[in-house]
């Protein structure tokens, strides 16, 4: 397996360690006085979780719980008996008996000062803000009864907004400096586009050199924007355009949708994490005014036919054929993120991807081609717009490359987020809503699609159809959950015997299919130098996810996010999957149906390779 | 930048790294050179730096900005560092500065044209007791008058 | 420039024979002279450091590192530039004598980039050190092994904060880090590290040359020997001179003949600003510590001025990481501000000196827990002459 490389973590920022002799050492319990109250705790436990664990609630604002500890914003101190000054509670460590105090007079005192200095720094007003309602500042403010601003109020921008990429937009002037994104962009995904500069008074989170974020190597995964407190960080939202498009009657505007705002939404609504809201979203799309509404997952399912058919292919030319051209393992690619990724660092790797499309780009070209045509539609009319959990793929949308059908594939990129502002606008309250099903031509998908939200669940599908394919026989997993695939691990390996097979696979009897899944590209990262290392020489298929969790984790989703509802989303999809009857990409009816009616010579055929493949640039970590 | 420059610089950086390391801790050190040789460290040096130390541009952005002496503009061969601190701000040091400003026609944070003086202020040298102070380069005057400070400009030019 | 007047312990006898005499003892012994002779940190912090090197003697680890602490930049604090000047040896010793007592094999010394100049002169000198086997390996003949190397700064007041110092040696930016885990423990690269100003390195020397004994005598309780300071501002001599511990501000004056002072600000621009009424308070941990800096303001100053340029020094060298430094430096600076142009309000005054107190308290580092101040002294010790008048 993958050695951890040694964590770029400051020393600091890390979990203590608490050396044996230390009063026990780690696992020992310590009794510590909260609030005058006794309390036992595992030694080594933050003031801040100890508190948790004992509902005892403390104010915070730069920490959060998938990333490594700040203690900078200082809201959360508390006063600890016999120090002269407070304590960060998030950061400070218990080890031996403490007296902590978590709401005396100095604590307070201190608490409302940071939060008045914060506020003097903040630009703008409440009500101009998308975040106005969901926004942690805010909420603060709210919690410790600010009625003014005490310190006085900046009233003229020191930043400008960067509004050059098509995923994130940046505001400095709403930053508070907590450098979630920072720990975001450099420690959790390993891409380093955002960090602390200049110093002092004038410290700002940059990009390098301040160029916009379209210039530098962002690689639009957009987790800084659902870890960003307040509104600094946003996606690019094109809903505006949108309504314009639904509303030009001319226009034919159809929606697809992906299996992961499905599972978020109703959190947008207020509803607790791991609600699938499929059925209540198709009717309030149709209220709202789309035309058609169609399942990514139908793509989903065709992404494994091709994808699935050139792992084979690529096999057995290697195997067959002894073409040691031939790259394998085979990456994933639907993941936007991830191929902006391995474009910029590791450009002499682009022939291990995936020549497939994304789900959300092969049903682009789809509608424009074969839909339009079979209802008789000017492609030029349909507007095509896709919702997704990401931010990213609004910048894939907007690749050059993405014009296979004659048009621009896919005209928009929405996420989670901005759907649920539109159905709010439209007035509609989504749980409420009876449910509907998808339109024809593309119907109902698998739940093989349907898992593709959820890291792992690329692999799973493919391996569900793979597998069939070869030996014509199912999975041989309880259920067809392939579990391997499953879970929250950041690298997993796996394989699958294949016996038995068919007489065209003869040349696979008894091989080990050996297959890898990681998700968030600091991961991906590891998985990479392992391959450059030249350590993955018997691994087969890899499935690399950009956003930790998957999709369901993705940049476009409801904010907060944390593994805990990571998980319970995931829980959504997969319980969605296992209710389902078609569970396996290769049964789809209306699958079999392109692939009789448009796609005729199969999956990696001529007409799919014009349409549902493509190509990769080398761009390389150079900022010009 | 011309194209030989540019990988003349390279392969400057790539000896330093050799001489320092090729990890973080090295940054400084190398920043630090390169600052000294060239008078600044270029947008292309701090992408090259980071190559060779496997961090981030941004990384190495984000350490040069937060450092007084490292600078990201071409510098005058000379740089004036006037003490703005306290002691030296009360034994005088407006009066130099603008001695200075005059002399070489140019104000605090900027360049003489020909390339040759950069003036700056900094804070507290540890000179207090011999104030007015200021650095050019790395070589130190204490206890200067407008006139004495002149005489110094002079001797540079 | 040497140490104005006749020392106390710098200039008795020989202290060549320190780092002899200690690589005959045991580490713990060395230690042991250390707390028992009550030397308490000359950067400014005053922790005890018999304690901290005790704590690093005892944390397990196969790496252990010393850091001296060269990054001098507390305004009006120019002793340790002195001291390595002129009293390298000794200096260089206490390192040694510091390694040794920790077991530790790798010493840095980080040197403000201001300080440049000295580099190459110490460079030589640990050169010379080790051709006369008094560093490398085997030193003495007593089969341990120790090496300095010299570090730059570049221009950051706060890497003279011993976390902020280390983050700067691991490369990154200089922004204080959490504690704990404090340096000891998990310090450079992770491992155990004493951090200690050039000065508590020289006296550590004279104690074991001296012995805790003879240190003990010199000074007050609990604030043992004696301290350098470096006195500037308004006075005919200025300098660094070397006192007994628990001297009054009256006598120092006397000493570098300031006659007309209204105003001493004891500590550099985080330290206390003390009025005419006070100035029979002394020098010590006690009372009015400080790193080495004596600051005189005669008759003639305005004290609002002198505030200003403090508050405008911390504005620029925050860190700019934690909220209640960053920006609270600032409110304070636009405070001076206002006050200047007759624009604060009482009220508003008093909410500034509340937000000082809360940023002493909350900051996450001694920078911001001390840049309030000189904000707070001057405004209450003053605040006839700087606010009521004006
Ligand atoms: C902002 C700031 C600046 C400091 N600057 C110095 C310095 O220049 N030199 C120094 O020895 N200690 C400085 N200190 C104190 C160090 O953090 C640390 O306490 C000291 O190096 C410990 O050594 P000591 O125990 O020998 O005094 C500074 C502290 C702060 C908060
Ligand atoms: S108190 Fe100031 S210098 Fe210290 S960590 Fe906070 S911002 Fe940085």
């Amino acid at each position: 397996m993958i050695k951890d490389k040694l964590s770029r973590t400051p020393v600091s920022q890390q979990p203590l360690v608490v050396h044996k002799e230390e009063q026990g050492g780690i696992g020992s319990l310590v009794e510590v006085e909260i609030n005058n109250r006794k309390i036992q705790v595992q030694m080594g436990t933050t003031i801040l979780e100890a508190c948790k664990e004992n509902n005892i609630h403390i104010p915070t604002l730069c920490y959060h719980e998938d990333l490594c500890l700040a203690g900078l914003c200082r809201i959360c101190v508390v006063e600890i008996e016999g120090m002269r000054t407070l304590q960060a509670s998030c950061t400070y460590p218990i080890t031996n008996k403490l007296k902590i105090q978590t709401s005396s007079e100095k604590v307070r005192k201190a608490r409302r000062h940071i939060l008045d200095l914060l506020l003097s720094e903040h630009y703008g007003e409440c009500y101009v803000c998308h975040r106005n309602g969901n926004c942690e500042l805010q909420s603060l403010a709210k919690e410790y009864g600010v009625d003014g601003f005490k310190f006085g109020h900046i009233t003229e921008r020191r930043h400008s907004v960067d509004r050059s990429s098509y995923s994130v937009i940046r505001d400095m002037d709403k930053c508070v400096l907590c450098k979630r994104c920072v720990r975001t962009c450099i420690d959790l995904q390993e891409v380093g586009v955002l960090e602390a500069t200049h110093r002092g008074y004038d410290t700002t989170i940059s990009t390098f050199y301040d160029k916009p974020l379209a210039d530098v190597i962002c690689i639009n995964c957009g987790q800084c924007i659902n870890r960003c407190p307040t509104a600094a960080l946003k996606a690019n939202d094109p809903s505006d355009e949108i309504w314009v498009a639904i509303d030009d009657p001319k226009k034919h505007v159809v929606i697809q949708t992906a299996p992961s705002p499905r599972a978020s939404i109703g959190e947008e609504f207020g509803l607790p994490a791991g609600h699938s809201m499929t059925k209540q979203l198709n009717t309030a799309l149709r209220w709202i005014g789309f035309d058609k509404v169609f399942d990514t997952n139908f793509t989903a399912d065709l992404t494994i036919m091709e994808e699935g058919t050139e792992l084979l292919n690529r096999l057995k030319k290697k195997i067959v054929e002894g073409d040691n051209s031939i790259k394998l393992p085979q990456f994933t690619s639907c993941s936007p993120g991830w191929v902006k990724y391995i474009e910029h660092f590791y450009p002499d790797y682009l022939d291990y991807l995936s020549s497939c499309k994304s789900p959300q780009q092969m049903f682009g070209a789809l509608i424009k081609t074969f839909y339009a045509q079979e209802n008789n539609i000017a492609p030029e009319d349909i507007v095509t717009v896709a919702l997704m959990p990401c931010s990213a793929k609004k910048f894939e949308c907007n690749r050059p490359e993405m014009h296979s059908s004659g048009f621009k594939d896919v005209d928009y990129g929405l996420t989670t987020r901005e759907m649920a502002q539109m159905i709010k606008e439209a007035g509609i309250y989504l749980p409420d809503l009876d449910g509907s099903g998808f339109d024809d031509p593309f119907g109902d998908a698998s739940g093989a699609g349907l898992i593709f939200g959820a890291t792992g669940g690329v692999m799973e599908a493919a391996l569900r159809t793979v597998y069939e394919i070869v030996t014509g026989r199912e999975v041989p997993f309880e259920n067809l959950e392939i579990t391997p695939c499953r879970g929250f691990e950041g690298v997993r390996q796996a394989s699958v015997k294949l016996e038995g097979t068919l007489p065209e696979w003869n040349f696979l009897e008894g091989v080990d299919l050996n297959f890898m899944i990681a998700h968030g590209t600091a991961n991906a990262k590891k998985v990479m130098e392992a391959l450059v290392r030249g350590e993955l020489e018997n691994i087969h298929f890899i499935e690399i996810m950009a956003c930790p969790g998957g999709c369901i984790g993705g940049g476009g989703q409801p904010i907060p996010t944390s593994p805990e509802i990571r998980k319970k989303r995931a829980e959504a999809i997969y319980n969605e999957d296992r209710g389902l009857e078609l569970r396996k990409s290769h049964n789809n009816p209306h699958i079999k149906y392109i692939y009789e009616k448009f796609l005729i010579d199969g999956p990696c055929g001529h007409i799919s390779h014009k349409l549902l493949h493509t190509h990769y640039v080398k761009r390389g970590k150079f900022i010009a | 930048m011309l194209v030989s420059e540019k990988h003349g610089l390279t392969l400057e950086i790539e000896k330093l790294a050799e001489k320092y390391g090729r990890t973080r801790e090295a940054l400084l050190p190398i920043l630090q050179e390169i600052q000294m040789k060239h008078g600044y460290i270029s947008e292309f040096a701090q992408q090259e730096i980071a190559n060779f130390l496997d961090i981030h541009p941004v990384e190495v952005y984000g350490v040069v900005t937060f450092y007084a002496f490292l600078s990201r503009k071409p510098q005058g061969r000379y740089i004036v560092k006037l003490c703005q601190t306290i002691a030296c701000d009360l034994a005088g040091k407006e009066a130099i500065a603008r001695a200075i400003e005059r002399e070489l026609n140019i104000k605090f944070g900027e360049t003489t044209p020909d390339m040759k003086f950069t003036l700056e202020y900094i804070n507290c040298m540890g000179m207090c007791d011999q104030g007015p102070a200021l650095l050019i380069n790395d070589d130190v005057y204490t206890h200067l008058t407008p006139h004495k400070t002149i005489e110094i400009i002079k001797s540079y030019k | 420039m040497p140490i104005m007047n006749d020392t106390i312990q710098f200039n008795v006898g020989e202290h060549r024979l320190a780092l002899e005499k200690a690589l005959k003892l045991a580490p713990q012994d060395i230690v042991m002279e250390i707390r028992e002779a009550g030397l308490k940190g000359r950067g400014g912090a005053g922790f005890p450091t018999g304690t901290k090197w005790l704590m690093a003697l005892s944390a397990i680890a196969d790496k252990k590192f010393v850091i001296c602490n060269a990054d001098e930049g507390e305004p009006g604090t120019f002793k340790d530039r002195v001291l390595l000047d002129e009293y390298t040896n000794l200096v260089i010793d206490g390192i040694t004598i510091g390694g040794y007592a920790i077991q530790a094999a790798e010493a840095i010394i980080y040197l403000r980039a201001e300080y440049k100049y000295l580099h190459h002169k110490l460079e030589r000198f640990l050169e010379e050190k080790r051709e006369n086997n008094q560093l490398g390996n085997n030193i003495l003949n007593s089969g341990f092994n120790f090496d300095i190397k010299i570090r730059l700064g570049s221009g950051a007041y706060v890497c003279g904060e011993e976390t902020a110092l280390i983050e700067s040696l691991e490369g990154h930016r200089g922004e204080a880090r959490n504690r704990p885990p404090f340096p000891v423990n998990t310090g450079f690269m992770g491992y155990p590290t004493i951090v200690n100003n050039v000065e508590t390195f020289a006296s550590a020397a004279i104690i074991i040359s001296k012995g805790a004994e003879w240190f003990r005598e010199i000074g007050i309780s609990k604030s043992y020997g004696t301290k350098l300071v470096s006195i500037s501002g308004d006075c005919k001599k200025p300098g660094v001179y070397e006192v007994p511990f628990g001297i009054s501000i009256n006598d120092l004056l006397k000493m570098v003949q300031a006659d007309e002072a209204k105003a001493v600000q004891v500590g550099g621009a985080s330290g206390q600003c003390i009025p005419e009424s006070q100035f029979d308070r002394k020098i010590s941990f006690e009372d009015l510590s400080t790193g080495g800096s004596v600051m005189i303001f005669n008759k003639s100053r305005d004290m609002l001025h002198i505030l200003r340029n403090f508050m405008e020094f911390f504005v620029e060298e925050s860190c700019g990481q934690c909220s209640p430094c960053r920006i609270g430096n600032k409110k304070l600076l636009e405070g001076v501000e206002l006050i200047e142009q007759g624009k604060c309000s009482y009220t508003y005054l008093n909410e500034l000196i509340e937000l000082g107190k809360s940023m002493q308290l909350a900051s996450k580092c001694g920078l911001g827990q001390s840049s309030p101040n000189p904000f707070i002294s001057i405004l209450t010790n003053f605040e006839n002459e700087v606010f009521s008048t004006r």
